[in-house]
């Protein structure tokens, strides 16, 4: 079991490319403002934010970082977890009909889904250095740790959209429910606010598993020392260890899906 | 969709279900009972009414999806004919697209550069190739994706799911010589409705109906020759009603035949008795009779003319008619008939019904074509004798 996985999974990085070039090519073709699209929808939502809390409608707690430059980082990191997350659903959902009919490893969607995640996060994040370079931030030597951070993000994201993969195939339901789950989670992660000193919600935000993430990637990123990194360790480690449990799920689920799926 | 996931979660904890053979509420066994085994050079021939589990049973072999029960032993390259152009991108030209397709089933970059001429060249489509796919026509679209699996795979296993009929008639041609050559050496299992193309690829022949195999035979002919037994042929009726056909007995060597669906040899002499009733008949009604394969095709018209060799006049009442049709020259199938009754000059009809008296036709041989005529030739003249 453990030797057929390996095997399929190395068989299945070339064709996993080629969707990822065919995936890529096709989605810039077909837009004019192109990769500025990765950064239109995080610099929307700073700017509401800023507004948001300059005009005291929200009050949010002090940060270290200038507070644009907070929300900017928090939602960029946010929308590639985000994108690694959406991706395998979204992926092998749009492959129906090719599950239906032709046996190929059915890996290569799901790294399909992974390179795509990561061209286009590599594309954000050359958009946020500069916009943090413009902003009078400087990143030190920290920044050649970011890409931990960033390739933790992405690990994190996709495990759980390959958990919820099996289910979402066979219940419209799941895609639904991400995106509301997700803006409330969101909500209980230091992106937009800052970490709450007390209460309820500081234990939320301190259990929460994503907040490690986003907090250790953004202080690589603004050359500040990561407080959180042993719970950022240990998040990392599970989510491996996961991650197999739900590639094995993934390969057992596919035929019966194949079934239901129809051709 | 609920018992989906309880299948996923049983076969997490390596059960699986139906290996008992229970089936639940509103499950049923779509395909059953069923085994075979080829070689090399064989070639399995699948029919059988749609819905009778053809498709599935291939996707089984092809590994999509698990029986419940039972084995699949393969050994060898699988290769399928069966999705045509997966994966394409409307938005990709023809040539990026025949990468991305390549790859979908199984190849490598390297291996489609030294071919991807041949490709072109096979879906005729030079001049398009550097166009988005979506400005293809349907026809251009089936033609690169068959030319980018046929030239590319080398299967041991070969599987065929009604893909032969692709474009116009020059490239379904093209495309059954290239099956042919790849067919010649794997073995093959081929899904199709186009009983002349089983009967031309096929060692073996399975009929299917309802899941489970009705009848599994090494000669071709016997089979598609029970797949006719199965085919219904529904009478219609149409017309203005001025006539009415009672019965259409059929005679086999003279003999009335009174059996439901007989069988009547290849060569065999065949008439009619046709009983009907014209209610009024205008000025003359005439009459043609023909014969209809299992398609409902006309194969055989047959005006009822007169010994001048004019449409004969009928006149009004209850008719008793006999005709001689002489030597049946129909290849082996499933034959009905349809009788109409018209007005001749407005060309109205009084009574059209049609799939009446079915009946069969049995050789020993599978023809490619609906009338066979044996012939000798007259003269041969060998004009330059071998060196």
């Amino acid at each position: 079991m453990a030797r057929e996985m390996w095997l399929d999974l190395a068989s299945s990085l070339e064709l996993a490319w080629r969707l990822t070039v065919r995936d890529l090519s096709a989605q810039y073709r077909q837009t004019f403002l192109g990769f500025l699209w990765a950064i239109i929808m995080p610099l929307a939502n700073t700017l509401v934010w800023v507004f948001l809390s300059r005009s005291g409608v929200v009050n949010v707690s002090d940060t270290l970082l200038p507070y644009p430059v907070y929300v900017f980082t928090g939602t960029m990191l946010w929308a590639i977890l985000m994108d690694a997350l959406n991706a395998p659903l979204q992926i092998v959902t749009a492959s129906k009909i090719m599950l239906a009919k032709i046996n190929f490893p059915r890996e290569a969607l799901v790294v399909a889904g992974i390179y795509q995640t990561m061209v286009n996060a590599l594309i954000k994040v050359a958009l946020l250095l500069i916009a943090l370079l413009v902003m009078g931030i400087h990143p030190d030597w920290s920044l050649l740790l970011f890409p931990i951070g960033l390739l933790s993000l992405i690990l994190v994201g996709t495990l759980i959209g390959l958990a919820l993969t099996p289910v979402g195939l066979l219940y419209a339901d799941v895609g639904k429910a991400i995106p509301l789950l997700m803006q409330f989670l969101m909500y209980l992660t230091p992106v937009v606010f800052a970490m709450p000193k007390e209460g309820l919600p500081a234990t939320l935000f301190q259990l929460n598993p994503l907040t490690p993430l986003i907090l250790t990637a953004r202080d690589w990123l603004t050359g500040f020392t990561p407080e959180h990194l042993g719970y950022f360790v240990v998040v990392n480690v599970v989510s491996i260890v996961l991650l197999f449990m739900f590639w094995v799920v993934f390969r057992l689920a596919m035929p019966i899906l194949i079934e239901r799926i129809g051709s | 969709m609920w018992y989906g996931m309880r299948d996923i979660g049983s076969e997490l904890l390596g059960r699986r279900h139906g290996t008992d053979g229970v089936l639940r509420r509103e499950e049923f066994w779509a395909v059953k009972g069923i085994s075979f085994e080829l070689k090399r050079g064989d070639c399995l021939g699948l029919i059988g009414h749609n819905g009778a589990g053809k498709t599935t049973l291939l996707r089984m072999l092809n590994g999509l999806i698990k029986p419940d029960q039972g084995r699949i032993e393969m050994r060898g390259k699988v290769g399928a004919l069966i999705a045509l152009g997966a994966g394409f991108n409307p938005v990709l030209t023809g040539r990026e697209n025949i990468y991305v397709n390549a790859a979908v089933l199984g190849m490598n970059k390297r291996h489609v550069d030294g071919k991807i001429d041949e490709i072109i060249d096979f879906a005729e489509i030079r001049e398009f190739i550097n166009s988005p796919v979506q400005t293809y026509s349907s026809g251009m679209n089936v033609r690169l994706g068959f030319a980018v699996a046929a030239i590319l795979i080398e299967p041991d296993i070969l599987f065929l799911d009604e893909v032969l009929a692709v474009g116009d008639i020059g490239f379904a041609i093209k495309c059954l010589n290239t099956v042919r050559r790849i067919s010649n050496k794997s073995a093959v299992v081929f899904v199709s409705h186009n009983m002349q193309q089983i009967s031309w690829f096929s060692t073996r022949v399975m009929v299917m109906d309802h899941g489970s195999v009705l009848i599994d035979s090494s000669n071709p002919s016997e089979g598609i020759d029970q797949y006719y037994g199965l085919v219904k042929h529904e009478k219609q009726i149409s017309g203005t009603g001025e006539a009415e056909i009672y019965s259409v007995e059929l005679m086999v060597s003279n003999q009335y035949v009174d059996s439901l669906e007989p069988t009547i040899p290849h060569g065999a002499e065949i008439g009619f008795r046709i009983k009907l009733h014209i209610s009024s008949n205008r000025s003359g009604a005439v009459m043609q009779v023909n014969i209809s394969d299992e398609a409902m095709n006309q194969v055989v018209c047959m005006p009822v003319n007169n010994i001048d060799g004019k449409l004969n006049k009928f006149p009004a009442g209850e008719l008793d008619i006999q005709v001689s049709m002489g030597t049946v020259e129909l290849a082996s199938g499933k034959y009905s008939i349809m009788v109409a009754v018209m007005d001749p000059k407005t060309n109205e009809s009084l009574s059209r019904v049609q799939g009446l008296s079915p009946f069969r036709v049995i050789s020993d041989r599978v023809h490619w074509g609906k009338i066979v005529r044996h012939i000798v030739p007259q003269q041969v003249n060998v004009l330059m004798p071998p060196v």
